[in-house]
């Protein structure tokens, strides 16, 4: 056997035996882009290309069959949908809604379940299954379920309600009540998503300085204020950003309680469920991708203005 | 440290109600899946009630169910294995030699709503002749299992220290080489958490088999709806059919949930 004689570092040197056939070596060398470049490849060809067509569709009059012709109509969809108090704005007030309540809702939640559990206690290991339990659901499932639970006659929410002498309530039925009652599904299935984030996070944390807060003499809510939460804040805004994208982008779980456009009275169509009832339900190709495209820059924009506040909140 | 008596005892409570809110609904929605739908409907008999097995005899022998089965565990499974054989090299690179810029393309689909894409694809894969069949509807779920099995991967071999490899490479492996018969072998668990959670969610993706399935191919979050009728709900079959989807997921779940766990945290909390 040949003994490596080349030094460390050089070029295409390093582990390449002098008796490797040519091809191998080109592969050493290039290894780089050659892993990377199927996946890259995946990516470009079902993403980035479909992505830019969506933007392309967006400027195009493009409607009924897969197969018709359509027409460049610069951004007359734009200006039809940015004008449109009918149905856009009202979706992205709930979507608004909806993804700021939620996330509300889920990252106080979560932060108090989060806190129960820090330190280990008999039993941890099972109150960590009922956590995981509502998060590897599967979301349309998820929506039947409470679909039958909030059903008005029979529902076991009004059940219980009826113990406490409380009148029954429509829950998914009622035009006003319908987003708030999605908003309590989606807080039920994924405040256990940001309990498992903060978890790690607080896991993470060094005992010291709480150790120091409390021989200073701080609270158990001065030192969760002032010594526990600022050393805990990049994991919060990862678990606010993770769950925020969720949140906009939701639609298993409204597509399953209301249905085909969020309702009679589109009471839960938010811009996913409109731009999706526009494309496949109205085949209007060339407006929903302009919602489409508006929708992914209000995205970016949110992730864009979160990132940002994480930066300053690590300086 | 310790904690006083008092918020010990507060403690066990809010901890009881948390594991209460969370699991009721979903036994509530088993026990309705053994329910006839007259038991359903009568309140008096909201826990005690003769259980059948009617709803899943509808259920399995009806509606094709067991071929949506099928049809979902190959999806999932198909979509799982392509996205590691593309993921896993992809994300060694990415990590390894710190292509940020690759890395962002990627991560980017999580950001993407389907829809979006959904459109163009539907266009291009109707006009192939492709929809409907089960091709379009793998590569629709490595639309979600690869940017997160690359997410996952990239911090599992930020991880894992190099001088393994260089160690490899002094004995005289290539660095493909060394790749292959010293990181691959350690990445393991890695690859297993990204493999379990890609399974997760591809099992129970909804909006893609909507669009792009047909009758033969439809997956279980799909196949649901075929009990939801426009007049009347037959709760007990819905029941028993969200059960079928939703069951074996949180069974699997429950025996490899440390990994579960850490595919879901991933990244989190490296600030």
């Amino acid at each position: 056997m040949a003994t490596v004689t080349t030094t460390r570092r050089a070029p295409g040197g390093v582990g390449v035996m002098p008796d490797t056939p040519g091809w191998a070596r080109w592969a050493n060398e290039h290894r780089k882009w050659l892993f990377a470049a199927p996946a890259m490849v995946f990516v470009a060809a079902l993403i980035v290309i479909p992505l830019g067509w969506t933007a392309w569709l967006s400027l195009t009059d493009a409607e009924g069959s897969v197969r018709a012709e359509s027409e460049f109509v610069g951004f007359q969809n734009y200006l039809d949908v940015l004008s449109d108090t009918d149905r856009f704005w009202p979706a992205v007030g709930r979507t608004a809604a909806f993804t700021v309540v939620a996330l509300l809702f889920e990252v106080v939640l979560g932060m108090a379940v989060a806190l129960l559990l820090w330190r280990p206690f008999k039993g941890q290991k099972w109150v960590r299954v009922a956590i995981l339990m509502p998060l590897v659901a599967t979301p349309v499932a998820v929506g039947m379920m409470w679909r039958l639970i909030f059903d008005p006659n029979i529902g076991l929410a009004n059940q219980v309600l009826g113990w406490v002498g409380i009148g029954p309530q429509p829950w998914l039925a009622g035009q006003h009540s319908a987003l708030p009652t999605t908003i309590f599904i989606d807080v039920w299935q994924w405040t256990p998503m940001v309990v498992l984030i903060l978890l790690a996070g607080l896991t993470s944390l060094s005992d010291e300085p709480q150790e120091a807060a409390r021989i200073d003499g701080a609270s158990a809510w001065q030192r969760f204020r002032h010594v526990t939460l600022p050393l805990l804040m990049p994991t919060v805004i990862v678990a606010i950003l993770l769950r925020g994208i969720d949140a906009l982008k939701t639609f298993d779980i409204l597509y399953a309680t209301k249905g085909r456009g969020g309702g009679s009275f589109h009471e839960v169509e938010t811009l996913n469920v409109y731009a999706y009832g526009l494309s496949f339900d109205y085949n209007e190709y060339g407006v929903s991708s302009t919602v489409l495209i508006l929708f992914f820059l209000i995205i970016i924009g949110a992730m864009w203005a979160l990132t940002a506040r994480r930066k300053g909140a690590r300086r | 440290m310790k904690a006083s008596p008092s918020y010990r005892v507060f403690r066990v409570v809010a901890l009881v109600v948390v594991v209460l809110s969370l699991v009721t609904p979903l036994l509530w929605m088993i026990a309705a899946s053994f329910k006839t739908n007259v038991d359903i409907y009568d309140t008096g008999k909201a826990l005690v009630f003769s259980p059948t097995l009617d709803n899943y005899a509808t259920v399995l022998q009806q509606s094709h169910y067991v071929q949506f089965i099928g049809n979902s565990l190959w999806v999932a499974f198909a979509a799982t294995v392509l996205s590691l054989i593309l993921g896993v090299p992809a994300a060694y690179s990415m990590s390894r030699f710190n292509m940020k810029k690759s890395a962002l393309v990627v991560l980017m689909a999580r950001v993407i709503p389907g829809v979006s894409l959904l459109v163009p694809w539907y266009y291009v894969f109707s006009n192939l002749q492709l929809v409907g069949g089960f091709t379009v509807l793998i590569l629709s779920h490595m639309f979600v299992s690869l940017p997160l099995i690359v997410y996952i991967m990239m911090g599992f071999f930020d991880g894992l220290p190099e001088e393994l490899e260089e160690a490899a490479l002094v004995d005289g492996l290539t660095h493909i080489g060394a790749f292959r018969r010293v990181t691959l072998p350690l990445s393991v668990p890695g690859i297993a958490t990204a493999g379990i959670l890609s399974f997760i969610f591809s099992w129970n993706n909804f909006m893609f088999a909507l669009v792009l399935s047909g009758a033969d191919t439809k997956t279980l979050p799909v196949a649901i709806f075929d009990f939801v009728g426009y007049a009347s709900i037959d709760w007990g079959g819905l029941m028993a059919a969200a059960t079928v989807v939703t069951l074996p997921i949180m069974v699997i779940a429950l025996f490899v949930q440390k990994y579960v766990v850490s595919g879901l945290t991933a990244g989190a909390t490296k600030g």
